[in-house]
């Protein structure tokens, strides 16, 4: 199978999102004028600084011909996965649930972090098993996701709350210490901690290693 | 049509920046300064100003946590510095 990963001016973990990706499957960048996906099984939408994250973050990467495609293939059911500015990108996108907000504490994190895994069914956390505890770092300005209460609820109620940070680890002020979220049918799933940063022993963790066998896992599955 | 669009986090959002500077005031001798707000404000010019409310609901502003507010835009006679005699 293979992936296809995002790149917008002022990307910046593209490279790193593609050598997680190889781990498991084929990679490719999509440059973000690109107005296809043909050949690609699973996207997935990277951290970094789209576009100076001018206005909002995610705000103007949202228009960009490649996202067209990608909210088609999203509606197909193809494996969609954001991280970071890809899950503030997929929020303003409207492919998503809720907003980010500036940090409670304005400062830029760039830490360890765990999660636990709420919801092991999406496209994204298959290969996880329910109430797991995963190591990835976070490294962010805007990543306090924030939904009205009644949304929150409605979430809740729906298993779309993917990812929770652990107990007393929430590090930017998220409602319900929400760290990821997935759309109705579970193919579309965005997360503000880093899994392409932690898919070799050498940074300290492996964890992130099972969202791309997810995604991959997913891809075939799909085909077949 | 000229216009202003103030965009500001909407009531009950936690809004860190209003707070950093609010906490800011009392150190430069300002007392008796609360509920500070800090939003952002976009000067334009369209050439269809029924367009306007489309535009900031789907650009501008996120309608999820922000409120938005277009103001006609008076003169540029108000708009400090639009004489060029102040800028440096």
């Amino acid at each position: 199978m293979r992936f296809g990963v995002l790149q917008f001016p002022g990307s910046c973990d593209e490279r790193d999102a593609v050598l997680a990706c190889e781990r498991v499957g084929e990679a490719e960048l999509v440059w973000h004028e690109r107005e296809d996906l043909d050949g690609i099984d699973a996207v997935v939408i990277p951290g970094g600084f789209s576009y100076g994250d001018y206005l909002r973050a995610g705000a103007i990467a949202r228009f960009a011909p490649a996202m067209e495609a990608v909210a088609l293939f999203a509606e197909d059911g193809g494996p969609v996965l954001g991280i970071c500015n890809g899950f503030q990108v997929l929020c303003e996108a409207g492919l998503l649930p809720g907003a980010l907000l500036p940090n409670d504490g304005l400062r830029f994190l760039c830490r360890q972090v765990e999660l636990e895994v709420v919801n092991a069914s999406t496209a994204a956390t298959a290969s996880c098993e329910p109430g797991e505890r995963l190591s990835v770092p976070v490294k962010h300005m805007s990543g306090r996701w924030f939904a009205p209460p009644e949304l929150l609820a409605d979430l809740e109620r729906n298993d779309q709350i993917v990812f929770r940070y652990a107990p007393g680890q929430n590090p930017n002020g998220s409602v319900a210490d929400v760290a990821g979220v997935c759309n109705e049918r579970g193919n579309v799933v965005g997360l503000m901690p880093h899994p392409e940063h932690a898919v070799d022993p050498l940074t300290g963790s492996d964890d992130g290693l099972a969202l791309f066998a997810s995604l991959a896992q997913r891809a075939v599955t799909a085909v077949a | 049509m000229k216009a202003r669009v103030l965009i500001r986090p909407k009531e009950g959002i936690l809004d860190p920046q209003g707070k950093a500077v609010e906490r800011a005031l009392p150190a430069l001798g300002f007392e008796g300064v609360s509920q500070v707000r800090v939003g952002r404000m976009v000067e334009l010019e369209a050439e269809n100003g029924a367009d306007l409310k489309r535009l900031c609901e789907q650009l501008l502003a996120n309608p999820l946590v922000e409120d938005y507010e277009i103001l006609p835009a008076t003169s540029s006679a108000s708009r400090p510095g639009a004489s060029g005699s102040d800028e440096v």
